[in-house]
C-alpha cells in the first residue's frame, strides 16, 4: 500500500462500496443501535412538529417580572386586554422570563432542521462537485486543490469567521457549518467515482457510447448512496453540536429563534445558580446527537462495514 | 524520501495560496468596519474615514491583497489594527499556552484512548467493549463547554484540586503549569479520546484476525505482548491518521476550551480578533493554523514508514 | 487549597494529587501577597484615554495619569495636581499653580509646559472640552509652576471640565506625548499618576500590569472620590482577563483573584453566600440605560413617533430584565440622573408609564406607515443583551413593527455610525448604557447634542436644544443651570433625542482581606490594601 498524499480512512473505505441489497433492510431492523437511534430521532422530530400544540407559551414572549424561575414554578401575566394568564413553567424560565419548556420544544424544530439542512446541503453540493472532480480529470486537480485549501482551515475558525462577518441568522449559520463539511464529502464521492470508473462494466458502457451524464447517474451514483447516508448522519450530528458551540461563542442563531444551542449558551453564565437553563436543552441536545450517531454507526455497520468514522 | 518531502512541501503552496485568497476575500467582502470600532463612541464620519485611509482600507481590494501577499512573503505579518503590536508579537505571546494545551491533550488522549480501544477490541462484544463504545458515542454528543463547566464545578469549585481558570507559564515552574492545564486538557480530550478509541478498536479488530497474530499466539507469546506489540503496531497506520485528522477538530475545541478556562492562547485571540474585525490578525492566524494542519498531515504520512515498512515514498 | 466540607477520603486524595503535582495554589509566582489581582469589565486594548471614550481605557488613565482637578465624594470639584488657583473679578482670567513634587514616571518634573498641550489635545476630542475651549481666548505658561487661562466670555464650566470625572478625562501627559495629533493614538505611556504601566507585561486578551510609582507625592487630604491623596498601598495591580463571567466568580470564590470590578448581577447570590467575599458599590451615582434614535430615517425621523416610543416604554421592565434585583436598580425619570444637582422630572411625568393607548394615538396622528424599526441587538455584553428584546416587546405592544437584528457589540458599534436607510445596512434604534458621571448636564452628555450632522450617531437636529445648550455653557449659577436643564428636558420630552431607561448600579466584589475602597465614578486602585489570609 502506497498512501497517496490525500489518503484518509474515508478514501480507503470507498474501495469497496457495498451495493444496496434487499436483505439490508432486514439487517437494519435487527440492529439495536439503528432501532434505538431511529426511535429517539423520530420522537424528537415529532416533538418539534407538534411544538405549537405542546408549548405552554410563546417561546419568545418575554416577561421580565418572572425571570429566572425554577422548574415547576408558576407565573402570571396581564395580557393587553386586561385578563390574567397563569402559566406553569415545567422547566423554569430564563433571564428574560421566557418559558424554557416552550423554547426547548420549539428548539427541537430549529436544531434538527439545522442538522438535516447542513447534511442535505453538504451532501448535495459535495456530490455534484465530487462527481465532477472524479470524472473529469482536467477539473480534478483544480477542485481538489480548492478542497485541500478549505479543509486546511479549521472548521470552527471558518464558521466563526463566516457567521460573525455576515449578519447572524439561520442561513449564515447553516452556510458556515456546510462550508467545512463539503470538502470531506467531495473526497468521499471522488474516491467512489475513481474506483467505479475502472470497473469493467463501466468501461464497457463508456466504450459503447453511453453519454457521460447517464453513465454517472446509472453506474456511479448508486455506489455513493450507502457511504453518503452514513456520512450524512455524522454531519447532521456534528452540525447540531457546532451550532451549540457557535452560540456559546456568541455568534450563533439570534436568541429570537430558540435552538438548543442558544438556550444553553444564554443559560451558561448562570450554570451554578440556575442550572435548568443548560440542563434541559442539554439533555435534549445530547440525546439527539447520541441517537443520530448511533443511527450512523448502525447504518455503517450494516451498509458499509469497512468504513470508519469521519475525515 | 527526500524528494517526496520536497514535493509534498511544494504542494502546500497552492493550498496555502487558496486559503489566503479565501480568507482575504471573506474578510473584505463582508460588513463590519474596523475603523468604526477603533474610532469609538464620539467619532465623526471624517475621523472614521481618516482611520480607514491610515489602515489602507480605502485602497482597491485587489491592491490590498497584493500588498498583504507581498509582505507575507517577506515574512512580515503586519500590525494589528487595535493593539499597538505586530501580529507576530501577538501570535508569539499566545503560542505557548495553545501549544501546551494541544500537546498535553494529545498525549492524554493517546494514553487513555489507545488502551481503551485495544481492550475493547480484545473483549469484543462484552460489557467492556460496550462501555468503551458507549463512552465514545457520548463523547461525540456533549458540547465541549458543558464538559468544561462540569469539570470545573466538580474538581475546582467543590474539591479544590485544580485552579478554576487561568494559565501558568512554563517559566513559572512545571508544577503550576501542569496543574493549570489538567482540567482544560481533560475537557478538550473527551472528544479526541472518543475518536481515537473508536479507530483503535476497529483497526485492532481487523489485525487480530490476521495470520501472524495466530502465529504469535501459537508461539506462546503473552496476550499483552500479542496485543500491544504485534496487533497495535500493525494497526497503527489508521490510528496515526486519525490523530492527524483530529488536529483540525482539536483546533476548534481549543477556541472553546480557552474561552472557558481563560487561557490566553491563539483560540481566544482568534475570537477576539474576529469580533473586533482585526483583519491582519485573523488572516495571519487562519493562515498559520492551516499551515500547521498541512504540516502535521505531512508528518503523519511520513510516520507511516515507521509503522509499516511496506510503505515507501 | 480551598477547604470545604470534604470526606476524609477525598481530602487524602486531594492532598496526594496536590503534592504529586508539586502544587502551589492558584497564586501567581510574583509575590502574591502585595499584588491585587483584578478582573475588570473588559480587556484593555487601546491605551489612549483621550483618543477613545471606552471606560476600560479611562480606568487605565486613572492608574497612570493625574488630573488638574478631581470630583470628590460629595460631587464638588477639588484641586488635584493644582495647588491653588485664582479667578479674576470679571471671571475671565484663571491663574493656576501646580503643587510641589509632581514627577513623571521617568523621574522628570511635571511642568506647565506639559499641562497646556494636554488640555489642548483633550479639548480636541472631548465634547465638553470642545465646548469649553470655545470660550478660551488663550492659555499661557507663566513659569514652570503657574499658568493662566483667559476666557473670551465667562463660563461656569471651566473648572468642572478640568475635573471631568469620566470619559474623556482631561489627563495630563508629558509635552512630547500630548503633542501627538489628537486623531492618532499615543505610543508612549508615561504618566505622573500613582501607578506605572508595565508595557512589557501588557498582553491584550490576557493581562495588564501596573506597579506602584515610588516617586508619586500624594496630597495630604484623605482620599475622597477622585480627589484627595492617591496613596498606592499595594506594589502591583494586575488586570486579568477572564471573559467568562461565571469563571470569574468561581475564581474569586477560590481565591485565585482578589477583585471583580462588576460581576454579573445574576451571580451575586453566589458571592453573597460566601463569608470571604464582600460587595462594594464603587459608583454610587450608577449608570443609566439609554435608547438612541436614528433621526435621519423613517420611522424615527418623526418626533411624534419618537414620542410614541417614550410613552410605550417603562423603565421597570428594562431594569428587571437586565439587573433583576431591585437592590441594584432605580426607576428614575430624571435625564440628568437622580441624586445629582440637576435632577428634575420636568416634562416626563406622564411618559415612561407604558401608556400604549397614548402611544397608539400618537402613531395614528403621525401617520405611522408600519415602517419597520430596525433595532440593533447586541448579544455579547451581559449588561446590554436583554435590553433590545424588552424594547421590541414594548414597541410591538404599542403598534410598532420591529425588526430586531442580533449581532455582537462591535458590529453594533460599526453599524450605528452608518447613515444608510435601514434596509441597506442602516438602523433605527440602538441601546446602550452611560456612566451617570458622563451625563450630569446637557453639555457633557453627548446624546443631547442636536446639531444634526455634527452630532453623535443618531444625528438629531433641533436648533432649540442647541440654543439651550449654548445658554447652559454660559450659565454662571447653579440655579440658572438648573432652570436651563429643566427646559432641555421638557424640550426632549416633546422632541426626544434619546430615551433614558433607568439607573442601575454595579457592585464590585472582593475578598474580605481587601479594604480601603474609594467610591468613585471610575474604579480606582489607590488607597486599597491587601491584608493577610482569606
Amino acid at each position: 500500500m502506497t498512501a497517496p498524499a490525500t489518503t484518509t480512512p474515508l478514501a480507503d473505505a470507498a474501495d469497496t462500496p457495498a451495493p444496496a441489497k434487499p436483505t439490508v433492510w432486514r439487517k437494519l431492523f435487527r440492529n439495536p443501535a439503528v432501532l434505538t437511534g431511529l426511535a429517539i430521532v423520530l420522537v424528537m422530530v415529532f416533538i418539534g412538529l407538534i411544538a405549537p400544540l405542546i408549548a405552554t407559551s410563546d417561546p419568545s414572549a418575554i416577561n421580565p417580572a418572572a425571570r429566572n424561575r425554577l422548574p415547576m414554578a408558576e407565573s402570571s401575566m396581564r395580557a393587553d386586554d386586561g385578563t390574567r394568564i397563569t402559566v406553569k413553567h415545567w422547566m423554569g424560565t430564563d433571564t428574560l422570563g421566557r418559558d424554557v419548556f416552550s423554547r426547548v420544544v420549539y428548539g427541537a424544530r430549529v436544531s434538527i432542521f439545522i442538522g438535516v439542512a447542513v447534511a442535505a446541503i453538504s451532501i448535495g453540493v459535495g456530490l455534484v462537485v465530487g462527481l465532477l472532480a472524479g470524472y473529469f480529470r482536467w477539473l480534478d486537480s483544480v477542485i481538489m486543490r480548492i478542497m485541500d485549501g478549505l479543509m486546511a482551515i479549521p472548521a470552527i475558525l471558518l464558521a466563526i469567521a463566516v457567521v460573525s462577518l455576515s449578519r447572524a441568522g439561520l442561513l449564515s449559520v447553516i452556510i458556515a457549518i456546510v462550508v467545512p463539511e463539503v470538502p470531506r464529502v467531495v473526497r468521499l464521492v471522488r474516491a467512489v467515482v475513481l474506483s467505479v470508473r475502472e470497473e469493467p462494466y463501466v468501461e464497457a458502457a463508456r466504450v459503447s457510447g453511453t453519454p457521460t451524464l447517464k453513465l454517472l447517474i446509472r453506474h456511479v451514483l448508486p455506489n455513493t448512496v450507502a457511504p453518503l447516508i452514513v456520512q450524512g448522519t455524522f454531519i447532521c450530528a456534528s452540525a447540531i453540536l457546532v451550532e451549540a458551540i457557535l452560540s456559546f461563542l456568541g455568534i450563533g442563531i439570534p436568541p429570537e429563534i430558540p435552538t438548543w444551542g442558544n438556550i444553553m449558551a444564554e443559560g451558561r453564565q448562570l450554570f451554578r445558580v440556575f442550572p435548568h437553563n443548560i440542563l434541559y436543552p442539554g439533555i435534549f441536545l445530547a440525546l439527539t446527537v447520541l441517537a443520530v450517531n448511533m443511527l450512523g454507526d448502525g447504518l455503517r455497520d450494516t451498509l458499509d462495514p469497512k468504513m470508519e468514522k469521519r475525515g | 524520501m527526500l524528494s517526496y518531502i520536497l514535493r509534498r512541501l511544494a504542494a502546500t503552496v497552492p493550498v496555502l495560496f487558496t486559503v489566503a485568497v479565501m480568507v482575504f476575500l471573506m474578510l473584505r467582502l463582508t460588513p463590519g468596519d474596523p475603523a468604526a470600532i477603533i474610532a469609538g463612541d464620539n467619532a465623526t464620519s471624517q475621523q472614521i474615514l481618516d482611520i480607514r485611509t491610515k489602515l489602507g482600507l480605502e485602497q482597491p481590494v485587489l491592491q490590498q491583497f497584493f500588498i498583504w501577499l507581498g509582505s507575507i512573503l517577506r515574512g512580515d505579518l503586519g500590525e494589528s489594527f487595535f493593539f499597538r503590536k505586530t501580529v507576530w508579537e501577538l501570535i508569539s505571546e499566545r503560542i505557548e499556552p495553545t501549544l501546551s494545551l494541544a500537546v498535553l491533550t494529545i498525549v492524554l488522549a493517546v494514553i487513555i484512548a489507545i488502551p481503551l480501544g485495544v481492550v475493547a477490541a480484545y473483549r469484543q462484544g462484552t460489557w467492556v467493549d460496550r462501555l468503551v463504545m458507549g463512552f465514545s458515542v457520548i463523547g461525540f454528543s456533549v458540547p465541549v463547554f458543558v464538559v468544561g463547566y462540569l469539570l470545573v464545578y466538580i474538581f475546582a469549585v467543590k474539591l479544590g484540586w485544580f485552579p478554576v481558570q487561568g494559565y501558568q507559564r512554563i517559566s513559572g515552574g512545571l508544577g503550576p503549569w501542569f496543574r493549570s492545564l489538567v482540567l482544560p486538557a481533560f475537557t478538550l480530550s473527551v472528544i479526541y479520546v472518543a475518536l481515537i478509541a473508536r479507530m483503535t478498536r476497529t483497526s485492532v479488530l481487523e489485525v487480530l484476525s490476521e495470520d501472524y497474530i495466530r502465529t504469535a499466539r501459537a508461539k506462546g507469546q503473552t496476550e499483552v505482548k500479542v496485543l500491544f506489540q504485534h496487533a497495535l503496531k500493525n494497526a497503527a497506520v489508521p490510528i496515526v491518521t486519525v490523530v492527524g485528522i483530529g488536529i483540525a477538530l482539536l483546533i476548534g475545541g481549543v477556541v472553546v476550551t480557552e474561552s472557558v478556562y481563560s487561557i490566553p492562547g491563539l483560540g481566544r485571540l482568534t475570537v477576539d480578533a474576529v469580533l473586533a474585525r482585526d483583519f491582519p490578525v485573523i488572516q495571519a492566524i487562519i493562515l498559520s493554523f492551516s499551515f500547521v494542519y498541512v504540516l502535521i498531515n505531512l508528518l503523519v504520512d511520513l510516520s507511516y514508514t515507521i509503522f509499516d515498512p511496506r510503505i515507501r515514498y | 487549597m480551598k477547604s470545604v466540607k470534604l470526606s476524609r477520603r477525598s481530602v487524602v486524595a486531594g492532598a496526594a494529587a496536590a503534592s504529586a503535582l508539586a502544587g502551589t495554589t492558584g497564586a501567581s509566582a510574583q509575590g502574591a501577597a502585595n499584588t491585587l489581582r483584578v478582573v475588570m469589565h473588559s480587556d484593555l486594548r487601546i491605551v489612549d484615554p483621550i483618543w477613545t471614550t471606552a471606560y476600560i481605557v479611562r480606568n487605565h488613565g486613572y492608574m497612570i495619569y493625574d488630573t488638574l482637578f478631581a470630583l470628590d465624594s460629595k460631587g464638588d470639584v477639588q484641586p488635584q495636581m493644582v495647588d491653588k488657583f485664582t479667578v479674576s473679578d470679571d471671571k475671565l482670567t484663571y491663574s493656576f499653580t501646580l503643587r510641589d513634587g509632581l514627577m513623571w514616571h521617568d523621574n522628570t518634573p511635571v511642568t506647565t509646559a506639559d499641562v497646556i498641550p494636554s488640555i489642548r489635545r483633550w479639548g480636541a476630542r472631548d465634547p465638553l472640552g470642545q465646548t469649553v475651549l470655545g470660550f478660551v481666548a488663550s492659555m499661557d505658561a507663566k513659569d514652570p509652576k503657574t499658568f493662566e487661562i483667559k476666557l473670551k466670555e465667562p463660563t461656569g464650566l471651566l473648572i468642572f471640565a478640568l475635573g471631568k470625572p469620566s470619559s474623556n478625562v482631561p489627563f495630563i501627559m508629558p509635552k512630547r506625548v500630548a503633542e501627538t495629533d489628537p486623531n492618532t493614538q499615543i505610543s508612549e505611556f508615561v504618566g505622573s499618576g500613582p501607578f506605572v504601566f508595565q508595557r512589557d507585561e501588557w498582553r491584550p486578551g490576557d493581562k495588564a500590569v501596573y506597579t506602584k510609582f515610588a516617586g508619586y507625592k500624594p496630597r495630604s487630604e484623605p482620599a475622597s472620590g477622585l480627589a484627595g491623596g492617591k496613596v498606592a498601598k499595594v506594589d502591583r495591580v494586575e488586570w486579568r482577563v477572564v471573559a467568562d463571567q461565571q469563571q470569574a466568580v468561581n475564581a474569586l470564590l477560590a481565591g485565585e483573584i482578589d477583585i471583580i470590578e462588576s460581576p454579573s448581577h445574576d451571580l451575586l447570590p453566589l458571592l453573597k453566600a460566601d463569608n470571604n467575599i464582600k460587595l462594594f458599590n464603587w459608583n454610587p451615582l450608577g449608570n443609566q440605560y439609554t435608547m438612541r434614535f436614528n433621526h435621519t430615517t423613517a420611522p424615527f425621523n418623526n418626533p411624534k413617533i419618537r414620542q410614541a416610543a417614550l410613552y410605550a416604554f417603562n423603565q421597570e421592565d428594562f431594569l428587571k430584565a437586565t439587573i433583576g434585583d431591585p437592590e441594584y436598580y432605580k426607576v428614575c425619570k430624571a435625564m440628568f440622573v437622580c441624586g445629582s444637582p440637576l435632577e428634575t422630572m420636568a416634562g416626563m411625568e406622564d411618559k415612561l408609564e407604558s401608556n400604549f393607548a397614548k402611544a397608539r394615538q400618537l402613531l395614528q396622528e403621525a401617520g405611522y406607515n408600519r415602517e419597520p424599526v430596525v433595532l440593533l441587538h447586541s448579544t455579547d455584553l451581559q449588561v446590554l443583551t436583554n435590553l433590545a428584546p424588552v424594547a421590541k416587546s414594548l414597541l410591538e405592544r404599542a403598534g410598532f413593527v420591529v425588526d430586531m437584528q442580533s449581532m455582537d457589540w462591535q458590529t453594533v458599534v460599526a453599524r450605528r455610525v452608518k447613515r444608510d436607510p435601514p434596509t441597506q445596512g442602516g438602523w433605527s434604534a440602538m441601546l446602550t448604557s452611560w456612566v451617570s458621571a458622563d451625563i450630569l448636564n446637557p453639555v457633557m452628555a453627548g446624546f443631547f447634542n442636536a446639531s444634526g450632522d455634527k452630532a453623535a450617531f443618531g444625528w438629531p437636529n433641533d436648533p432649540e436644544i442647541e440654543a439651550l445648550r449654548a445658554r447652559f455653557a454660559r450659565a454662571g449659577t447653579l440655579a440658572e443651570q438648573k432652570q436651563i436643564a429643566e427646559a432641555v428636558q421638557r424640550r426632549v420630552a416633546e422632541n426626544p433625542t434619546h430615551i433614558h431607561l433607568g439607573q442601575w448600579y454595579s457592585p464590585g466584589a472582593h475578598r474580605s482581606n481587601i479594604s480601603g475602597w474609594v467610591a468613585t465614578p471610575a474604579p480606582v486602585f489607590w488607597n486599597i490594601e491587601k491584608g493577610r489570609g482569606a
